[in-house]
């Protein structure tokens, strides 16, 4: 293992706030824009919103400078971007739905969320002051991991909505613990891959040409792969299950650089989702409204159809190249377009090309969180910052590909973008430890903070090597 | 741990162009498709969503959009009811279109080649799009005279112009309210369309071009009598006329009207077996001239036909070759057997007789303006072909005018106008009263107006019905609207 050579990098602060101001006028301009297409006019509350959201980004901006200034520049500005063009969207959909006499404040209420959302990135940032801390919570981070994870399914606190069993009640709300729980499990995998890597990179037998694992290594994946199958099973959620077990394989495969893991894992989860398809009647109707999206009797179906699937696919066609325009379109036809399906709703609106730009900006989010994997030179942090980096990709595949029917539709969020406190909340929470873990990732040498007594088991992982050499084969292992 | 790393950033791109892909499979590559899917309500809202073109009979609107305040935007309203429905067609969220709605769609939203022009100058002066008007050729005052004379009758009227071809009166009995069905209260659409689909008198069918085509009866003596022309008679040639004419081949004998004689002597002039509509005359005509005559006389005044006005219109029908045997023929050429036409049809027989023989294609719509009143397009008159010469013409004239004069068709005379025209009482089924038919046109010397007149089951006379008694008089008040002269 090599780590890139430590260079001389410029903070970033600067080029940070440069480019916060076409991320704020992206969701500024959007609210403005709803406004004009809807009403004929500027939105009532748009000074308001203005301010807010720049006070917000600012104020983060500042505490950045405060307490990270080395973090990376491009995070916080494409967060803002998609988050305020959320809002926009969002407030977008409240107006079509009290065109049809449904009074809605779901505008309102994630603009709460937004700002509580950053204000708990902030408190990451100040209160965390080196990633490397989270690792003594190595396991204390898997028992709240599962509790959270199979919250829901606690009688009298979970509760059932649309069918998947994944939000609890709390504070006379509903939250949705895995959304949290991806972060405390991030952390329990990265700090249990770190130390148990070097055994599960040990080569067993060889089937087929593939290098596999001692078969006495199997036990953490078989667990994994359970704990999936009984959140698949237990809350009807197959987003959550995909989530989890691809969040682990993946971290699992960073770990280890075998291959025949992820092998493994995928022929694990597709040996238990057909299983539970052949088995379990949601499952399968989810596979049926997939398969046969356009047939008039799935289509027709209620509960389980692909009536909203379609609809979506209508919504999106009819956004074409260019979209209809904000406030043009009819995004309200669509179930749930202000959460799971506002990628349907923006692809109306905004057009295809609206949806690409839109998909860049996750991209440039999950491969900014790559490379302050890269950069960073303790093993723990590579581990952390490449699955949190993940899981965004991830859940962006498993929405984007099934509101355009590439995979069958699940129940995940689209990360910033959708309605919803739990999700946006912990995206937030996301983007605070990767900007974390790239503070220190591009922090000069000289200038790096004392190792503290935690990050000492990471000596023997991380190399010191200040010259840029090619990667040794097996050198670190 | 860089290698997995870059491995796995390189998976993430791999996976979000999948996701470009995806998206521009489904918003471009698949989005004619989507968009056409009946499903789509989203697609019905936009076309609904939309200041759609009136429709304009004579100067003024018959059938214009007006906002309103729920989610389609706009209501389109019918201003003169179920007077022109045959025409305009409705415009129903629920039941798509019909008629001039359906046919002029998208130069009445607006969305047709011929208003490329015209959406550019709305984009770029940022004016709301709006549909086209389009304007027929319908004349109200002959539509009106000719909705007023049939009355409560079941029947259908059609008017042309004989020189142009356009379609001044286009009346189908019983009628329907388009309003209804363009209403937004989908439940009362749906019930108004149930009872629609449920009456027994098909309101919705526009008998006078797509109704379920009518045995033409003596009318089409005027073809048989145009083939004969064509052959060589005159009106004066002798043909005989004989009380029963046996058919070739069969047992059958075929009788006049109400068994009567037409002449002691068994023979009369062509001009006189027309004027009193003699059977067995045209049967034997019908036997001597052959089924391919008379077949081929048809086609030239447009049988077997498939046009368009642009609603469609039912092709009438003369049997095919092999379809036919002689004594078939016999009744074919007194309009009987398999032989079916639409009132379009036989006003354009009589259209083509008035213009000297000369076919012109029938059109319904006038011109099609943009919102700011520039003609996108105008329908020139088209010659369809010739049918007959201009003497067969010439000679048909003069036995139609006999028709009225002292013939069967009496009843259509007006004072001081020449009218020429041609009775007709079609059988049907044994156990029900004939078609009502009457044909002409009017002045003889100066044609200004064809018409054909069908009254199913002989309207309010029943089984006593004749084409001169019943449906000669409604051609009369046409004739009478169009010429201005009606009172």
């Amino acid at each position: 293992m090599a780590t890139v050579a430590p260079q001389r990098t410029r903070p970033g602060r600067g080029t940070e706030l440069a480019l916060l101001v076409p991320a704020l006028a992206v969701g500024i301009g959007a609210y403005a824009l709803v406004g004009l297409g809807t009403a004929g006019e500027l939105p009532p509350g748009l000074l308001g919103f203005a301010a807010g959201l720049t006070a917000l980004a600012v104020g983060v901006h500042l505490v950045l400078r405060w307490r990270a200034p080395f973090a990376d520049p491009v995070l916080l500005p494409t967060a803002v971007a998609i988050n305020g063009l959320g809002l926009a969207m969002i407030r977008r959909i409240d107006v079509a739905y009290a065109a049809r006499d449904r009074v809605t404040d779901f505008a309102g209420r994630q603009m709460g969320w937004t700002a509580l959302g950053m204000v708990l990135a902030v408190a990451v940032i100040v209160l965390l002051r080196d990633h490397r801390t989270l690792r003594r919570y190595t396991y204390t981070a898997m028992v709240i991991g599962l509790v959270l994870l199979v919250l829901p399914l606690v009688p009298g606190l979970g509760t059932e909505i649309n069918g998947a069993r994944i939000w609890i009640q709390v504070f006379g709300g509903s939250f949705q613990p895995a959304e949290l729980a991806k972060i405390v499990l991030a952390i329990f995998f990265a700090g249990y891959l770190v130390t148990n890597r070097d055994t599960l990179a040990l080569a067993g037998p060889k089937v087929l040409g593939l290098q596999l694992p001692r078969l006495r290594d199997l036990g953490p994946i078989l667990l994994a792969w359970a704990v999936a199958l009984l959140v698949l099973v237990g809350e009807r959620d197959l987003g959550t299950s995909l989530l989890f077990f691809g969040l682990f394989v993946a971290m699992l495969y960073l770990a280890t650089e075998r291959l025949s893991w992820v092998v493994i894992g995928l022929v694990l989860f597709a040996g238990g989702a057909a299983l539970a398809a052949s088995t379990f009647g949601h499952v399968a109707a989810r596979f049926e409204a997939w398969l046969h999206a356009f047939d008039n009797d799935v289509f027709n179906a209620s509960p389980g159809g692909s009536g909203q699937l379609v609809r979506g696919l209508f919504g999106l066609a009819s956004g074409g190249l260019f979209g209809t325009g904000l406030g043009q379109g009819r995004p309200d036809l669509v179930p749930f377009a202000e959460s799971d399906f506002i990628v349907a709703s923006v692809g109306e609106e905004l057009g295809l090309t609206g949806l690409l730009a839109i998909l860049v900006c996750y991209l440039i989010l999950t491969e900014r969180g790559l490379r302050t994997a890269i950069g960073v030179r303790d093993g723990f942090g590579k581990l952390l910052a490449g699955g949190l980096a993940f899981t965004i990709a991830f859940q962006s595949f498993v929405v984007v590909g099934g509101v355009t029917r590439l995979i069958p539709l699940t129940g995940l969020t689209m990360p910033f973008l959708a309605y919803g406190g739990s999700s946006l909340i912990s995206n937030w929470i996301v983007v605070a430890l990767l900007l974390r873990i790239s503070d220190h990732a591009r922090r000069p040498a000289d200038l790096a903070p004392p190792s503290n007594q935690g990050s000492s088991a990471d000596d023997q992982l991380t190399e010191r090597i200040t010259v840029r050499a090619p990667d040794a084969p097996g050198g670190a292992r | 741990m860089n290698n997995p790393l870059r491995r796995l950033a390189a998976m993430t791109i791999v996976m979000f162009v999948v996701l470009m892909g995806g998206a521009t499979w489904v918003q471009y590559v698949k989005a004619p498709e989507l968009n056409n899917d009946s499903r789509n309500v989203r697609t019905l809202y936009r076309e609904y969503d939309n200041d759609r073109g009136p429709i304009v009979i004579g100067g003024e609107p018959v059938a214009s959009s007006s906002p309103v305040d729920d989610s389609f935007g706009y209501l389109r309203s019918y201003s003169a009811g179920a007077l022109y429905a045959p025409a305009t067609g409705y415009y129903s969220v629920i039941y798509g279109r019909s008629g001039i709605e359906e046919a002029m769609n998208t130069e009445l939203n607006g969305s047709a080649d011929s208003l490329f022009y015209t959406r550019i100058q709305d984009l770029i002066t940022g004016r709301q799009p709006q549909g086209a008007a389009v304007e027929l050729t319908i004349d109200p005052a002959v539509q009106q005279a000719a909705w007023d004379a049939l009355g409560d009758q079941r029947g259908a009227v059609v008017a042309v112009d004989p020189t142009t071809g356009a379609i001044l009166a286009m009346v189908s009995k019983p009628s329907y309210d388009p309003n209804v069905l363009a209403s937004h209260d989908t439940a009362a659409v749906q019930d108004a369309w149930a009872s629609l689909l449920a009456d027994p008198d098909d309101p919705l069918v526009n008998r006078a071009i797509a109704g379920p085509t009518y045995p033409p009866g003596s009318t089409f003596k005027l073809v048989t009598a145009a083939a004969a022309l064509e052959s060589g008679l005159t009106p004066e040639t002798p043909v005989a006329a004989p009380d029963e004419l046996d058919l070739p081949q069969s047992s059958a004998v075929l009788t006049n009207y109400g068994g009567s004689s037409c002449s002691s002597t068994g023979a009369m002039t062509l001009q006189d077996a027309l004027r009193i509509s003699c059977n067995t005359a045209f049967g034997q005509i019908g036997l001597n001239l052959g089924s391919d005559a008379l077949r081929e006389q048809a086609d030239a005044f447009g049988f077997d036909e498939s046009i368009s006005v642009p609603l469609a219109v039912t092709p009438s029908r003369f049997p095919a070759d092999g379809e036919i045997d002689e004594p078939q023929t016999a009744l074919a050429a007194i309009g009987q057997y398999d032989v079916r036409a639409t009132p379009l049809e036989i006003a354009m027989i009589s259209a083509t007789i008035a213009n000297g023989g000369e076919r012109m294609t029938p059109y319904l719509v006038k011109s099609v303006r943009s919102a700011n009143l520039t003609v996108v397009d105008s329908t020139e008159p088209q010659v369809a072909g010739r049918a007959v010469s201009a003497t067969t013409a010439a000679n048909l004239t003069e036995m139609m005018l006999a028709v009225v004069e002292n013939g069967t068709g009496t009843a259509a005379q007006i004072p001081g106008v020449a009218v020429a025209g041609k009775t007709g009482t079609a059988q049907t089924t044994d156990d029900a009263a004939p078609h009502a038919w009457f044909t002409g046109f009017a002045p003889a010397d100066d044609p200004k107006v064809a018409v054909a007149v069908v009254v199913e089951n002989g309207g309010d006379l029943g089984n006593e019905a004749t084409g001169g008694h019943v449906a000669a008089p409604i051609a009369r008040a046409v004739i009478e609207a169009a010429l201005g002269s009606g009172s």
